[in-house]
């Protein structure tokens, strides 16, 4: 009765032909999606692109894909009630068996975030990272992220790629409200609240830049892929 | 009267919203596809007035919903049935109706089932947002909740009216439903997936258009990764959670884009609408099977 359906896996074992494949599980997702797990975020960041140039290219297997949603160790493909989710899969192993790790994307311009580092956890990172609040800076500034994936509110954007002593965990109890603007810092990634929400972060400054805009095209400021540097201002 | 096409909300119940079909390809950027959540009974109400797809509608929770027309004006309702009254007189449900300037609609509670639709012809013509006029209660975007004393501006009529004006459709089910359910992507996260099905579920209050929560028992995670935390990954309308306590979630159109709790399984397009209609306290039965 549970068996997997058409093209699906089942077993652990990921597939994958040439060493610079990218290994994916495809995993059923209901009716009108496919849940593609990888190695880990560096496979996703190699992935969700590649499957996002295709279907933009108009590729006939991936024309019924609506979005294409990566996560941490996951991407997300969801299509319309009748599409033939075993054409999707099929094309997705070949894209993954195929995929070219060190062809990079067209030149992805990089945006600056002007940040004031007065965060309210500022100290707490430090002791933690058994930094000083300066030499946090300097690491959270000292080299360039990149987006991950989205997921939590509109603009959001989870940050990968940054110093690795910045790794820290959320705060034991989350603030109710985490102010528009907040730069936050959580397991290995570095965020900014684009609204004010309830939130576990721990948070290291503040920025004016504006993450949403529904008026804007695109209203994201961040899109999946783009690379961002904090840049420290008084 | 002022000859504006136009319904104003007298009284909008416990909640009345402005949905069509929702936004999509927004998923990435955090930005979820809303739209009605019984999507069958939605497009019914558009096609009984002879809307084009995806104009919008309201979407009333629990009957209430006071309107009075401010212009002569086609309207449909469809979905739960509410015993519905224009100025007093009953008039029929997944039926076309007549409002003339001045009339008063209302809507009682659901007989059956928990949401109605009321389409009017030429469409609620609000300002889109990202190509959508559907309020998503998660992410704040697009209209606001109706509200006493607004008024809803009505679009100009772009189709011919149907040859037919009543659909016999059957109404929403007041027993226990029966939904079916294919493996989620974690099902492997639970020591026996059977458990989803071997429980009369009952629907929590709780419930809303994110999701229907499910009380009365509970899944249990295997015991390989019961304290194992999941990282988060996309979800789709019909997912089903199994949060830590056991007790099932099953996303509706409002749902998160990204989730941190095992999907189980996914309820079947199809029968997605008839869980939009299941009202607090209902019975529920979830049954496996395949995909296709």
């Amino acid at each position: 009765m549970l068996a997997p359906a058409g093209g699906m896996d089942r077993g652990y074992a990921p597939s994958g032909r040439r060493s610079d494949a990218v290994p994916v599980r495809l995993l059923e997702m209901g009716d009108a999606a496919i849940l593609v797990e990888t190695g880990g975020i560096d496979d996703v960041l190699v992935l969700a692109p590649a499957l996002d140039d295709l279907a933009r290219s108009g590729d006939p297997e991936l024309a019924e894909v609506t979005d294409i949603v990566p996560a941490a160790r996951t991407v997300l493909l969801v299509a319309g009630p009748t599409a033939d989710l075993a054409r999707i899969a099929a094309r997705v192993r070949r894209l993954a068996a195929d995929i070219d790790r060190g062809a990079s994307r067209s030149e992805e311009r990089v945006v600056e975030i002007p940040v004031r580092y007065d965060g309210p956890d500022l100290d707490e990172v430090a002791s933690l990272t058994m930094l000083s609040p300066q030499e946090v800076v300097v690491a959270h500034t000292g080299t360039l992220w990149r987006v991950g994936f989205g997921g939590f509110a509109p603009g959001f954007a989870y940050l990968v790629g940054g110093d690795s002593r910045l790794a820290v965990p959320r705060r034991s109890s989350p603030r109710t409200a985490v102010p528009v603007g907040a730069v936050g810092l959580a397991g290995e990634f570095s965020g900014i609240y684009p609204r004010s929400s309830p939130g576990g972060w721990q948070l290291i400054g503040t920025t004016d830049v504006v993450l949403w805009d529904a008026d804007r095209d695109p209203p994201a400021l961040l899109q999946p892929g783009s690379t961002v540097r904090f840049v420290e201002v008084p | 009267m002022s000859g504006e096409r136009a319904l104003e909300v007298i009284q909008p119940g416990v909640l009345a919203l402005l949905q069509d079909d929702g936004r999509v390809g927004h998923m990435s950027v955090g930005v979820g596809r809303a739209g009605a959540v019984d999507h069958g009974a939605y497009e019914l109400a558009n096609r009984l007035v002879g809307n084009l797809p995806g104009q919008a509608a309201l979407e009333v929770t629990l009957g209430g919903l006071r309107v009075r027309a401010h212009t002569d004006l086609y309207a449909a309702l469809t979905g739960a049935p509410t015993a519905a009254r224009v100025d007093g007189r009953p008039v029929a449900h997944c039926a076309l109706l007549r409002l003339r300037a001045g009339a008063e609609l209302v809507l009682g509670l659901p007989e059956a089932g928990l949401r109605t639709y009321l389409a009017v012809r030429g469409g609620f013509d609000v300002d889109p947002v990202l190509g959508s006029r559907s309020t998503d209660t998660m992410s704040g975007l697009g209209p606001p909740c109706l509200a006493e004393g607004m008024v809803l501006p009505v679009g100009d009529a772009c189709g011919p009216l149907p040859r037919i004006n009543h659909a016999p459709v059957s109404t929403p089910e007041r027993d226990v439903v029966t939904v079916r359910v294919t493996p989620g992507p974690r099902r492997d996260w639970f020591a026996d997936p059977h458990q989803l099905g071997s429980v009369e579920w009952a629907v929590s209050p709780k419930s809303d258009r994110k999701g229907v929560r499910l009380i009365g028992g509970s899944v249990e995670r295997h015991p390989d990764v019961v304290d194992v935390e999941l990282p988060s990954e996309g979800m789709v309308r019909g997912a089903i959670q199994v949060p830590p306590n056991g007790e099932p979630v099953i996303f509706l159109n409002d749902h998160p884009v990204t989730g941190g709790y095992p999907v189980i399984g996914v309820v079947r397009t199809p029968d997605i609408d008839r869980v939009a209609q299941l009202a607090p306290g209902q019975r529920v039965r979830l049954r496996w099977e395949g995909r296709r």
